[in-house]
């Protein structure tokens, strides 16, 4: 974890303007610098070793920076190698370099060449390899026209040609973004950053203006008692500027300082390992406090393709008979539809997909509204109801209550006939994914509201989400309706994240706090989200809320704990300053350290170290189980609050005991 | 007998809980304005009806609060000349202007021993008025913030004049008038007599002034003002005359500060949300009259030890333990009345009072500022904790962001500053070590204790401080002004970036603020806080004094 590189960058961090961004730890710098001219001026053991320690805790905070950064710069190496110098060829034949497109520029791309950068699909279709962004080795399909048109530069064409007309900026291409975002070069700190930031700060000034005023006090004690001898912490002139400092920067809350950047840019870290760009810092916060998920049903909840579930036959005829005959107008019939019938009928009846010789097939048109084949004089005819009983000549009373009746349920009837005669119904039914009702449940209990979108009749959509167990759902949603659900929802102060893919997606994306475009979506999609999924799964929003909400936990719990652990501090600090005139205050050093010298550097030692031993935790993050707020509290105050007060007293008196004997 | 006495302040003032809370609530919210209230707006020459921004508000209560200092500045300045003055020349410009501040700042402190320097006029119209408008005035703030978390998208946040006028007519006068009464029959005197000369058992001869002194202390108490018609304060039998009127006066001081947590949870919609408040309040303040209690019976000093009571500075009529109970109360609230010495309790029981100030004045603290003072601690916790849970911090609905974070942390800041530089600066200071009467960490305390009493607008002294010299004079009196009407502003502040929020619904994954957690929670941060920011300085004062 702890590189070569990090360390370097550790050092280089000591820069004062690097460091004034992070007011906590630059007041330990300006604390270490001030006690090493003291030292300096009046050397000793004891002297030597705090300014050693004060330093050190200055390094330890921005090795936690450095090594999170570093996390981010090797994945920027990667990205770097895809931005190879590429060629561009212009479709009116001349060529330039990648760099030099414009906006609006069309380049044709063929087999084996880079795309020379982001763009839409005009014309063709072709297999990419998008492995440079993705990590995923498969290709995909990229083709003109609908939501699958988006390319991305530095990815290979593999098969065929494609005109591609650019449309971003010089400059600012996807992967170049992607460089800046996981380098974390133009890092803003987030508004909640900002906040404890200010928390921080307010706290520091308290401890500098309790430590400096302490200064007249001290005196003044001294001075009231002459027959006592001056000591290491306390003589006429007050407490050393040594101990002072030391007290001053085990009271600012330096583990919390020094750990905050390195958890924010964590937390984006471990989103792009789950291979989700946020195009921000405040869009992963806002993650956190989503209160409303528009779930998209197909692909998100269903497996996305409606399934065959049960062959319901008309009178007189078997369900054998049917199965067969929806079987046989299904083999040539590549719609996931068709498929699931064929595998249906193999898995409940055993009928073997067969090789059918001389079989006419008549594929599905928007006009006929249903499809068959023609076989051994057989005509089987599979689709609509209307449409098939138009076709048959013959409505079939029966078949039509059960067809009402599947569409009553929320699934799709399809009904099968064969030449003059109606045969049954098909039942079709959306098929909700595995553990999605547990997810939802897990998002009720974190104080999240699931809304299915659906193009879906009321009537199905409603079944869909009474079986996923969503807690609403948005039938025959149109672009507009969503936009004016995500408006409606925000109204009421709720937070509202989605997933979006098409270009009419885009309205709705940058109107949501939390917008996830799938990388597989148009280039407006991804413009218009502020977080692109990769892998273009739209489950992972689930995941991304639960990362959101476990980088602010990271910062309360260390926040805490950093304020929990002062109390320690100050029974090892007091006494030491103050039993030598006020022998009573001894009674105050109730972990007994040894002497006042090492109770001080025993402190300052604690508060170095528990720096580093934070610093996996700080990227880590918290552990994070959904759960309500209540919960989530207790949980984390007993371990962080009653654990930040108890864990230095354990500490600190170790490391007396350790150092007792050196100094 | 300290038990019972305890014990029937918290049934008496639970009983009065609902019904006053309620009627203030009313106070603060009715839009109807009585046919007095409407001369006195013409009078002002105010709109009733238009709010104002949390600009314009503060500009109002500031404007208000100049304009106060001014005309008891004036009146004291022009005693001598005025009617009632008892013959007592013109107060010294310093003590004047100390004076003015005190009153106008809901503080009290007294640099100046009432019956030998303040005729009847400048008692009553100067004095006593300030005890009823400074009191309405914090708890106007108090009620500005409140309306802040109730109200969603809004950009007002009420109007000063109204509420002003309101707190005094609706809630205070009457309250008073009835406490007045109270107080009489129960032997606290109320005439115009100047003083008497009498002789004493022992054969000196004493003077005893008269004067309205009734209708004074009852509002000294109910507007937690603490500002007594005699030097000896609610030690004087004139004003505090036997046991059971010191039952009463307890009561009034804790009776606006407590019932405002109704008012509070019955504006922003949920009763329980006050509940809680009162929850933190309460628990804060019964473990400190417990702990003063056992610090004073157990009497764990040389003296106490050698007499077997700490009686010492106490009055037998108090005994003890109801001194004790007393001494809590005042520093709790941000009162300031004493009813025995606190430079004379034990080491710890004198900790105890300064401990209770510097918890900021909020359990349950001033009339309005021990609300408002609550709700920032309540913010600050939201915040750490809320951030705990995974979510952006919310309290009542509205977010805690960097503004918020902001305005809550200065407010914080104030007090411990001026408490701390304050006494720094006295300690390093010639003029200030020289009117230290005891040597040791008792002398540091008594100096710590007039800093921490000022800037907390409480108005208590430990005593042993020669305080009427110009240099404390100037010094405590910045530390009054800039310790309520800084804090003022950012609560109004607050009140105004609250108010414009729209609230965030509440859910499962929203921090409860109403639960025995959180109450648990705030009492905790607020102990912690005040524990790391004045650990130094009570190491070095009572502390040292009494584990020495």
């Amino acid at each position: 974890m702890f590189t070569v590189a990090s360390l370097l960058d550790a050092f280089r961090k000591l820069n004062p303007f690097t460091l004034w961004r992070n007011p906590v730890m630059l007041i330990v710098e300006a604390g270490a610098v001030f006690t090493t001219v003291l030292a300096v001026v009046e050397p000793s053991l004891f002297a030597w070793a705090i300014v050693a320690w004060l330093w050190l805790t200055v390094l330890f905070a921005n090795l936690a920076e450095a090594v999170a950064e570093g996390r981010g710069k090797a994945q920027a190496a990667t990205l770097r190698a895809a931005k190879r110098d590429t060629m561009a060829r212009l479709r009116s034949g001349t060529t330039v370099a990648a760099t030099e497109l414009q906006q609006g520029d069309v380049v044709v791309v063929a087999a084996g060449e880079i795309i020379p950068g982001d763009g839409d699909v005009i014309e063709g279709i072709a297999s990419v390899d998008e492995s440079a962004i993705t990590g995923e080795s498969a290709p995909v399909i990229r083709e003109s026209g609908g939501d699958r048109s988006a390319v991305t530069g530095g990815t290979k064409v593999l098969s065929d040609e494609i005109v591609v007309k650019i449309t971003q900026k010089p400059g600012e291409s996807f992967v170049d973004r992607m460089i800046a975002l996981v380098e974390g070069a133009d890092r803003q700190k987030t508004p909640n950053e900002i906040a404890l930031n200010i928390l921080l700060a307010a706290l520091t000034i308290i401890f500098l203006v309790a430590t400096i005023t302490m200064q007249p006090f001290a005196i003044h004690a001294k001075a009231e008692n002459p027959g006592i001898a001056d000591s290491l912490a306390l003589t006429g002139d007050g407490v050393s500027g040594i101990v002072l400092v030391s007290l001053l920067v085990c009271l600012i809350p330096t583990t919390i300082g020094a750990l905050l950047s390195a958890i924010g840019i964590a937390g984006m870290d471990r989103l792009v390992q789950r291979n989700v760009l946020a195009m921000s810092g405040r869009a992963v916060e806002a993650a956190g406090d989503v209160s409303t998920l528009l779930l998209d049903k197909t692909g998100t909840i269903t497996l996305g393709n409606r399934q065959a579930a049960a062959f319901v036959p008309a009178e007189g005829v078997t369900e054998h008979e049917l199965a067969e005959a929806a079987q046989l107008s299904s083999l040539a019939d590549e719609t996931p539809e068709g498929r699931s019938i064929v595998v249906f009928a193999k898995e409940s009846y055993g009928l073997r997909e067969r090789e059918l010789r001389g079989a006419a097939w008549v594929p599905f048109t928007a006009q006929t509204r249903m499809s068959g084949v023609d076989v051994d004089g057989r005509r089987i005819r599979k689709g609509a109801a209307t449409a098939v009983m138009a076709w048959v000549g013959a409505p079939d009373e029966a078949v039509g209550r059960v067809v009402d009746g599947i569409s009553a349920s929320g699934g799709t009837p399809l009904v099968v006939a064969e030449k003059d005669r109606v045969l049954g119904v098909v039942h079709l039914k959306d098929v909700v994914k595995q553990g999605m009702r547990e997810r939802f449940d897990e998002m009720r209990r974190m104080g999240i509201r699931t809304v299915m979108i659906t193009g879906d009749n009321p009537l199905t959509a409603k079944t869909i989400a009474e079986e996923a167990g969503v807690d609403d759902f948005l039938a025959e949603a149109t672009p507009e309706d969503k936009l004016a659900l995500i408006k409606k929802e925000q109204e009421g102060g709720r937070l509202v994240a989605m997933t979006g893919d098409g270009t009419n997606d885009a309205p709705a994306l940058a109107q949501s706090d939390v917008g996830v475009a799938m990388n597989t979506g148009t280039s407006a999609a991804k413009e218009a989200g502020n977080m692109v999924d990769l892998d273009s799964n739209p489950t992972k929003l689930i995941e991304i809320v639960e990362i959101g909400k476990q980088l602010l936990i990271t910062r309360g719990a260390l926040t805490t704990f950093s304020i929990a652990n002062d109390i320690a501090k100050y029974f090892a600090i007091i006494p030491a300053m103050f039993a030598a005139v006020y022998p009573g205050l001894d009674a105050l050093n109730i972990m007994r350290l040894g002497s006042p010298q090492s109770a001080i550097l025993a402190a300052v030692v604690f508060n170095a170290l528990v720096i580093v031993a934070l610093i996996p935790l700080a990227l880590r993050g918290v552990r994070y189980r959904p759960s309500s707020a209540s919960k989530l509290l207790s949980r984390n105050l007993g371990l962080y609050g009653l654990g930040g007060i108890i864990a230095p007293f354990a500490g600190i008196k170790l490391i007396d005991l350790l150092i007792g004997g050196l100094l | 007998m300290g038990w019972i006495f305890i014990l029937s302040l918290i049934v008496a003032l639970g009983l009065v809980y609902r019904p006053l809370g309620d009627h203030m609530y009313r106070c603060y919210s009715g839009a109807k304005h009585t046919a007095v209230e409407r001369g006195v707006y013409r009078l002002l020459g105010v709109r009733p009806d238009t709010e104002q921004r949390w600009g314009g508000y503060a500009r109002a209560l500031l404007a208000f609060s100049v304009v106060s200092v001014l005309f008891v500045y004036g009146m004291q300045r022009l005693q001598d000349k005025l009617l009632l003055s008892l013959g007592f020349d013109a107060v010294p410009d310093h003590i004047a202007w100390n004076t003015a501040i005190s009153f106008v700042t809901n503080t009290n402190w007294q640099a100046y021993s009432g019956e030998s320097t303040m005729g009847h006029l400048t008692q009553m119209a100067a004095l006593a008025v300030q005890n009823f408008v400074s009191a309405s005035a914090g708890m106007a703030v108090a009620i500005a913030l409140v309306r802040g978390f109730a109200r969603r998208g809004s950009d007002t946040i009420g109007n000063f004049w109204v509420d002003l006028v309101r707190g005094t007519l609706r809630i205070l006068l009457p309250i008073a008038f009835v406490g007045a009464l109270v107080l009489v029959a129960g032997g606290v005197v109320q005439n115009f007599t100047g003083p008497h000369s009498v002789e004493t058992l022992v054969g000196g001869t004493q003077n005893l002034t008269g004067g309205p002194v009734a209708g004074q202390e009852v509002i000294k108490e109910l507007g937690t003002n603490g500002g007594g018609f005699y030097n000896t304060n609610s030690a004087h039998p004139f004003e505090n005359a036997t046991a059971w009127t010191n039952w009463f006066e307890i009561f009034l001081i804790l009776l606006i500060p407590i019932c405002l947590t109704r008012t509070f949870g019955r504006m922003v919609g949920q009763v329980r949300q006050g509940h809680a408040i009162l929850a933190v309040m309460s628990t804060l303040a019964i473990a400190s009259v417990v702990l003063t209690n056992v610090f004073e019976l157990a009497g764990d000093a040389t003296v106490p030890q050698a007499v077997g009571a700490a009686m010492e500075g106490k009055d037998v009529r108090f005994g003890v333990a109801n001194s004790a109970t007393f001494a809590a109360a005042t520093t709790l609230t941000s009162t300031g009345a004493v009813n025995s010495f606190h430079d004379s309790y034990t080491p710890f029981g004198g900790m105890m009072t300064l401990v209770n100030m510097m918890l900021g004045e909020v359990a349950p603290g001033g009339v309005g500022a021990g609300l408002y003072g609550m709700l920032i601690l309540a913010v600050i916790t939201v915040f750490v904790a809320g951030l705990m849970v995974g979510r952006t911090p919310e309290y009542l609905g509205k977010k805690i962001g960097a503004r918020e974070i902001k305005l809550a942390s200065l407010y914080f800041l104030v007090t411990p500053l001026l408490v701390l530089t304050g006494t720094a600066v006295a300690m390093g200071n010639a003029e200030g070590v020289k009117a230290m009467l005891n040597d040791g960490p008792h002398g540091f305390s008594e100096i710590l204790y007039a800093f921490t009493s000022a800037s907390n607008n409480n108005g208590s002294a430990f005593g042993g401080v020669t305080v009427n010299t110009p240099w404390y004079d100037v010094a405590l009196g910045l530390c009054m002004v800039l310790g309520r009407f800084l804090p003022i502003i950012f609560v109004l502040a607050l009140a105004g970036s609250l108010a414009a929020q729209k609230p965030v619904p509440e859910s499962a994954g929203t921090l409860p603020t109403h639960r025995p957690q959180f109450v648990g929670l705030v009492v905790g941060v607020t102990v912690v806080l005040v524990a790391l920011t004045f650990l130094p300085a009570l190491a070095l004062g009572p502390i040292a004094e009494g584990l020495l």
